[in-house]
């Protein structure tokens, strides 16, 4: 064991009674059912690499909020509320419901007729094979990385929060989802991200019911966080008007451009890993509902991991620190919140469903990075570079293999990460560094139809470069910060935003400088891709409560009061 | 789904009767041999008992509501 891990080890927030431990066993059992179930239906590539595209707007909707919902994200969520206070609930609402309103409606229309298998298929026919291969290598790359960074995460959880050891969480983990997803492939991945949708939900809501109680309502907690933190902590714009004047060290600008308008819609629109649940609906309607249902749960999602952090502030006894101070004082950090407030709560039985949802939440989140590997792997680099001439039990075949390949090579990652912690913050600032201009290069594609085939390549490119180029100079000189956040009081959260800025706007200016220098597209390629050049299909005469653009109106209105209330 | 799958929200049903099944029972338990230690705040309202019986009930109306015979007689 290295000293990284020793730290660690001495610690152990919870204990689990033996009906906690049936619970916990029963979710193993109930997932390798499902994926031994669903293995006679994975037999073509249609099945087992888009589900047979042929999920309702629930499953498709439900799979794709859940595909964001792992534990990591709940834990790190609660611990930055508790951090920064109702700030947090930014990633959330700005930073999410415009993206999966903008993708319901804009662009998922284009994805669904072209039919394409993936985002980077959709560049192909959009821009040629030199985009398609840039984003595909980039993302099969990353995905499976970002698993394996994920699982040691994940085992380190375990470790702290039940005391497991890291070798057993590890390997029980990936078996259990390479056996699922070899055997279901997505539609296994897509039942198993919904199961843990429901456990998520069902393990969780009690924090914040009893909570609340605890506190005594919400009017009451405020003057409790105002006492013991501060009064900015329960406000969601209030304090952005400078950098100085909010827990964050953020100005609007930043969240507003850089996480509504550019990181959100490059997550939520074009990171595969989600936007491949979306493509598995049955129908248009039903793709285009699919990202409406997210979003009206998505906004819920505040309730389940930002409020028990708020709580934690309020009425834990002890003060959390950061992960920095705690590995060295032993005191527990601010990640810790959601295990201690579940620990506060919840006795037998009901420990057991809050610790089966979190490790729902690690392992779907691993069977969505692998399918979508898988997918990508596949269709997207096998396939066209390697072998083209392959029958489609061949490419099945290829990937249920890419499946165990793509696990092991994720168990290898988290044993690198283990021996080498700082590897985890690389590959986590790597991943960042396409989301940005990949999204300028889609969204330009899909809008816009001079952009042509190299403008859509070398626009990514540049873009890239240039999110790693700030990243370098800001890691070599960490004063270069208030050039790239426009502020020296800019923190590192500010960064990412403005670093997302800048190189959606590098991308974008590159393509359209390349596209007007280069020859246009004629427009009967661009049918199908194009807005403009293609019908988009009618969801039908449908009463007015199934029309998407009714529910995302609705959804609108929401998203709207809230922010008011929170202001 | 085809129609000879099983739905989806037929093994929602089961996994949240299962739990609430398991929890309600941890809670009747320790409702009648209450614990010298509870080592939990609020356990005067006895959450696993409520929660356990919502969960039960909630997984018993999806498992009936979607059982495959059903699901198979209403297509």
């Amino acid at each position: 064991m290295t000293p990284f891990m020793a730290t660690y080890v001495a610690t152990r927030l919870v204990r689990l009674s033996p009906v906690d431990i049936v619970i916990v066993v029963f979710y193993f059992a109930l997932v390798l059912s499902i994926g031994w179930y669903l293995k006679s239906r994975a037999n073509t590539g249609e099945d087992f690499f888009m589900a047979g595209r042929e999920m309702t707007a629930w499953v498709a909707g439900l799979s794709f909020l859940s595909a964001n919902l792992g534990a990591l994200e709940l834990m790190g969520w609660a611990g930055s509320a508790y951090q920064y206070g109702i700030l947090a609930t930014h990633w959330y609402w700005i930073g999410a419901i415009p993206a999966m309103l903008f993708l319901a409606l804009v662009m998922m229309p284009f994805y669904y007729i072209s039919k394409t298998h993936s985002v980077p298929g959709y560049l192909k026919l959009r821009f040629g094979e030199p985009s398609r291969a840039l984003s595909a290598v980039s993302f099969a790359f990353m995905t499976v990385l970002m698993s394996g960074v994920n699982m040691f995460a994940m085992a380190k959880v375990m470790q702290i929060v039940l005391g497991w050891d890291i070798n057993f969480s590890i390997w029980v983990s990936s078996i259990t989802v390479a056996i699922y997803v070899t055997l279901g492939g997505l539609r296994s991945a897509i039942f198993n991200e919904v199961l843990q949708f429901f456990l998520i939900w069902a393990g969780a809501l009690l924090i914040p019911i009893l909570g609340l109680y605890e506190a005594g309502g919400w009017a009451a907690l405020k003057l409790q966080i105002a006492q013991r933190a501060s009064a900015q902590y329960v406000h969601l714009w209030a304090g952005l008007g400078s950098f100085t004047t909010n827990p964050m060290g953020i100005h609007w600008t930043g969240i507003v451009f850089g996480l509504g308008a550019i990181i959100s819609m490059g997550y939520w629109t074009t990171d595969f890993l989600v936007v491949q649940r979306i493509l598995a609906a049955k129908d248009i309607r039903s793709a285009e509902m699919a990202p409406i249902i997210g979003a009206g749960f998505k906004m819920m999602v505040p309730f389940i991991v930002i409020l028990p952090g708020l709580l934690g502030l309020a009425v834990l006894p002890e003060k959390l620190v950061p992960e920095s101070v705690a590995t060295i004082t032993g005191a527990h950090s601010y990640n810790d919140v959601l295990p201690l407030m579940l620990a506060r709560y919840c006795g037998p039985g009901l420990l057991g469903l809050g610790v089966t949802a979190l490790i729902a939440g690690f392992m779907s989140g691993m069977a969505g990075n692998v399918s979508a590997f898988t997918t990508v792997w596949t269709y997207d680099i096998y396939r066209p570079l390697i072998n083209s001439g392959g029958s489609d039990q061949h490419y099945v075949s290829m990937g249920r293999w890419t499946t165990v390949i793509g696990v092991l090579i994720s168990v290898g990652t988290a044993y690198l990460v283990m021996q080498f912690a700082s590897i985890m913050d690389y590959v986590q600032a790597l991943f960042s560094f396409f989301i940005a201009p990949l999204f300028g290069t889609v969204v330009l594609g899909m809008l816009w139809k001079r952009a042509s085939g190299p403008g859509g390549f070398w626009g990514l490119l540049c873009g890239t470069l240039c999110s790693v180029g700030m990243w370098t100079w800001v890691k070599v000189d960490p004063s270069a910060l208030q050039y790239v956040a426009l502020s020296p009081h800019a923190k590192g959260l500010a960064q990412d935003m403005y670093q997302a800025l800048w190189s959606f706007l590098v991308c974008v200016i590159v393509t359209v400088a390349v596209s007007y220098a280069t020859k246009p597209v004629a427009d009967e390629a661009l049918t199908g891709l194009v807005y403009g050049l293609t019908e988009v299909p009618s969801v039908g005469e449908v009463p007015l409560y199934q029309k998407p653009l009714f529910w995302a109106s609705i959804v609108t209105a929401v998203f709207i009061a809230l922010n008011i209330i929170f202001w | 789904m085809t129609n000879e799958m099983v739905s989806i929200w037929f093994f929602i049903g089961i996994s949240l009767a299962v739990n609430g099944a398991l929890i309600l029972g941890a809670g009747i338990y320790q409702l009648v041999n209450p614990p010298t230690d509870p080592g939990v705040v609020l356990f005067s309202l006895h959450a696993n008992v409520w929660w356990g019986a919502l969960l039960l009930i909630c997984g018993l109306v999806y498992c009936v509501w979607f059982a495959p015979k059903r699901q198979r007689k209403a297509n």
